[in-house]
């Protein structure tokens, strides 16, 4: 039975910051299917009153994705064939857009077990603020490791 | 988009279901590309039997952003608050996802009025694919 490192709770990520692009967002419009204009047509939005292509509720999980590479997983004994996606939360603070530089500072907050041992969780935290120092966004992930 | 009105809202009323195609390896291709999740285990076959799976599967993330369409047809994205989902089962390809929702709870807090919702996602089995809820301002 593979045992999840306790010693990666309190670890911290390398903050890191992504530019939101309009031609991504358009991307992943279509790969939802989403039909209302206001995520893929500049002018819709406008004529909704946003600045213009608004970032969509689970699209930070994404900017987040863009975090540079490190082997924090192989470190703590976590084999990306045995992780499941948990949980996911997202508290909203204002709006993000199109063109904005977005800061994510992320952490994990905590690992536990489950069914003896069978399957361990770790949760990271993330705070996502703006370019201009706003709070925009709190992330909290859950992995699930299978470690049988 | 129509508004939910704050006034004639009940605890019980129902969200317009979202009624997904059904999942295939384009629609897992094209989630990975443009969600950023290259996670192979997703769109590589032959890395998902390594896995002890017998087949690639969806995106959890994927349900839950189809989840959020849900929310936005139905009320501004202006007015969400919080959106958190527990992954209660795998989606597998071919599976077919209804999303739906219904108001929990009529609130207020920092200053506003608040309704939390109940969301899952279901295949054409009526398997419970994901579980959660959501807090909108109205």
């Amino acid at each position: 039975m593979i045992v999840i490192d306790r010693k990666i709770i309190g670890m911290t990520f390398a903050a890191h910051s992504a530019v939101v692009e309009a031609g991504q967002l358009r991307f992943f419009a279509k790969a939802i299917g989403e039909t209302n204009p206001i995520y893929f047509d500049e002018s819709a939005a406008r004529d909704a009153g946003h600045p213009t292509l608004p970032v969509p509720p689970t699209f930070f999980f994404s900017l987040e994705l863009t975090r540079p590479e490190s082997n924090w997983r192989e470190q703590a004994g976590i084999q990306l064939p045995r992780v499941l996606h948990g949980e996911q939360q997202f508290t909203y603070h204002r709006m993000a857009y199109a063109g904005d530089t977005l800061h994510f500072e992320g952490r994990i907050t905590d690992v536990y077990d489950k069914k003896n041992g069978a399957l361990s969780f770790v949760v990271m935290e993330t705070t996502v603020t703006n370019q201009r120092g706003e709070h925009v966004a709190d992330i909290r992930k859950s992995l699930v490791h299978r470690n049988g | 988009m129509t508004q939910p009105e704050r006034k004639a809202l009940k605890v019980g009323d129902t969200l317009p279901p979202l009624v997904l195609a059904p999942v295939n390896r384009t629609t897992l291709a094209l989630f990975a590309g443009a969600s950023n999740d290259h996670n192979p285990m997703h769109i590589d076959i032959d890395f998902a039997r390594k896995g002890g799976m017998p087949d690639v599967f969806a995106h959890g993330m994927l349900g839950m952003a189809w989840l959020g369409r849900l929310l936005t047809q139905w009320v501004d994205q202006r007015q969400l608050r919080q959106f958190n989902v527990r992954f209660a089962g795998i989606t597998h390809l071919g599976n077919q996802i209804t999303a739906s929702g219904r108001v929990t709870e009529l609130f207020e807090a920092d200053g506003e009025h608040r309704a939390k919702l109940e969301i899952q996602s279901a295949n054409q089995y009526g398997e419970i694919k994901i579980v959660g809820d959501a807090i909108v301002a109205l």
